[in-house]
């Protein structure tokens, strides 16, 4: 690392893998209270378990951007952090408000809207806290040397992500509204403006372990950004087929979010791109697996498994079906969580001074959490397909259909192990690298880049 | 290709503009035109919002689905008040123990007769919609003659 400040990074990706390891036990909850075994239902009923497991899914991705935030801005902006007292202030407030919120849930302390759980006077808290987070990133690139392409895309992401929070504060009495609103943040965010921020980490982490000019990362980031956005921006439609919004989010809906895939595909090519271009080849080839591989799986989670089921003539059985948990949690794990778990390895070494690239524990990491995620979206398809047919086209029983793919859950917890013991060995090497230190610092032409 | 880090940055910008200007547009056009029509709000009465709180407070949609949207744990909801009626509805919601037809538990919620009248209220209300043919009938027939 070239600033002191960048070390900030560090504790917040130590916040963002606990709580991506309490979210993965109460999927486990929720998944072997899909076989029967519900003893803890009491305590933590499925609909706790369900938001306590997405919502740790947000809260755990946007404290990894924001460690990635800290330590890329920064670096960027050769410049140090305005006040990384107020950094710290801005971790803790927020692991609070988060543990009140998970605590809450277990209390029927929250708003039932699928992803905003939160309830209204935590939410006042959350926008301080985002509102304190985005000062201090953009005061640091203000006062910064330099404001590169790469920088600002990853702040717009970051300053658009919060506004998009708001519109999910307003109560409507209609439900039609209400879940209109819902989707501007929920889709807006995954769909569109995180992708700004997983293309500004990715074009940092591509100038970083590829070696090729910036010019040419940046150049093709806007390309894949715009095509985020010119296809995401309206393929929010594909949320508007039937809740009573009208027939023209089915044509277009349909058109737009059919063309979502591109974005991820221009990813791929790009990614892939890059890599082949770079000359000097980056030491840290762990770091370079989850890089890569971020783009591929998003293609596949996120584009393609996605494409499957937006077809408003496909959707109209699908919806409101276990095909959905099948889309959301590849897309997810390779949109989302692989960048995080990419720049962690990334910056891992710089900032611990420990130049830890080869490992068989690394690799270990990264196959079997993907094989396991894998595995456990084949399971949910399966059993997604299967609910489908007997439930929409036969009309059988809801209930009935649930006992007959309970097989298929017995098969995502076997998946779900594998891909629980890749994330232990990654956190266990997050571990074992120790804390960040200042004689990791590294002058101007130092080693890292 | 010979594209310029401007032109990409056009792209983006316009790109950017120009979709979510049509989206704005659209989105006032659904809410000033369609969902009123589409969800008669001429009978979102004080039951019915009431309802809609009762079934926030409470989390309904972390196992259920309504309008397709929710946690597929439980049943889709809805169609319920066509499917199963008014008696059943809140023999449901106002029941001491968990209810676990088939097994599967739901939360004991005890609910008072208003609170479960509120509730289904707001289910009929929903249950009215007009939403592009959601959800499907089942179509499957049997090619064997009977």
């Amino acid at each position: 690392m070239k600033y002191k400040s960048q070390k900030i990074a560090y504790y917040f990706f130590a916040l963002a893998l606990l709580l991506l390891v309490l979210q993965i036990v109460y999927g486990f909850i929720m998944g072997f209270a899909r076989i029967g075994y519900d003893g803890l239902h009491e305590f933590i009923p499925f609909n706790t378990a369900r938001a306590v497991h997405t919502n740790l899914l947000v809260v755990w991705l946007l404290t990894g951007f924001m460690g990635a935030a800290y330590y890329i801005i920064p670096e960027e902006a050769e410049k140090e952090l305005v006040s990384v007292k107020l950094a710290y202030v801005q971790l803790i407030s927020l692991a609070i408000v988060g543990v009140i919120a998970i605590v809450g849930y277990h209390f029927n302390y929250w708003e039932g809207r699928k992803f905003l759980e939160i309830p209204r006077p935590l939410d006042y808290l959350v926008v301080v806290n985002v509102l304190l987070f985005l000062g201090l990133i953009l005061a640091t690139l203000y006062k910064g040397k330099k404001r590169t392409t790469t920088a600002m895309v990853l702040t717009m992401g970051l300053v658009f992500a919060a506004l998009l929070y708001l519109p999910g504060m307003i109560w409507f009495d209609n439900q039609t509204v209400d879940s209109f609103f819902r989707w501007w943040v929920v889709h807006l965010w995954v769909e569109g403006v995180w992708e700004l921020i997983l293309g500004g980490i990715l074009a940092f982490l591509l100038i970083k372990l590829t070696g090729v000019d910036r010019e040419v990362i940046e150049k093709w980031l806007y390309v894949i950004i715009g095509l985020t956005f010119i296809s995401g921006i309206i393929g929010t439609g594909h949320h508007y087929y039937f809740i009573g919004t009208g027939s023209i989010w089915i044509i277009l809906g349909g058109i737009f979010s059919a063309l979502e895939p591109f974005a991820f595909l221009a990813m791929v090519f790009f990614t892939i791109g890059m890599y082949r271009k770079g000359e000097k080849k980056h030491p840290n080839k762990i770091a370079l697996f989850w890089t890569v591989g971020t783009a591929v799986v998003a293609f596949l989670g996120a584009g393609m498994l996605g494409l499957a089921h937006t077809l408003p003539g496909v959707n109209r059985y699908t919806h409101g079906t276990l095909v959905t948990a099948m889309h959301g949690h590849l897309a997810f794990w390779g949109a989302y969580a692989m960048i995080v778990f990419a720049f962690i390895t990334y910056v891992m070494p710089n900032l611990t001074g420990r130049k830890l690239y080869e490992s068989t524990n690394g690799k270990l990491a990264f196959w079997l959490s993907n094989i396991g995620m894998f595995g456990m979206t084949a399971a949910f398809g399966v059993a997604g397909v299967a609910q489908v047919y007997l439930e929409r086209k036969m009309g059988m029983e809801f209930g009935d259909v649930q006992n007959e793919i309970k097989v298929h859950f017995y098969v995502l917890i076997a998946c779900a192990t594998l891909f629980l013991s890749g994330v232990s060995i990654f956190v266990w090497e997050f571990i074992k690298y120790g804390k960040p230190n200042d004689e990791a610092l590294i002058t101007e032409n130092g080693i890292e880049e | 290709m010979m594209l310029s880090k401007k032109n990409a940055k056009v792209f983006f910008f316009g790109g950017t503009i120009v979709t979510f200007a049509m989206f704005l547009f659209m989105s006032y056009a659904t809410l000033t035109n369609e969902v009123p029509k589409r969800t008669h709000e001429e009978n979102l009465s004080a039951a019915v919002i009431e309802g809609k709180k009762i079934w926030e407070e409470n989390n309904c949609m972390g196992c259920h689905t309504i309008m397709g949207e929710g946690g597929y744990y439980a049943p889709e909801l809805t169609k319920v008040f066509e499917r199963r009626g008014e008696g059943f509805i809140k023999a449901v919601l106002q029941s001491p123990s968990p209810w676990q037809p088939r097994g599967r538990k739901m939360v004991a919620y005890n609910m008072s007769d208003e609170d479960a009248a509120n509730m289904v209220a707001f289910l009929k209300w929903v249950g009215e919609m007009d939403l592009n043919g959601f959800p499907p009938k089942p179509d499957y027939k049997s090619t064997i003659n009977k």
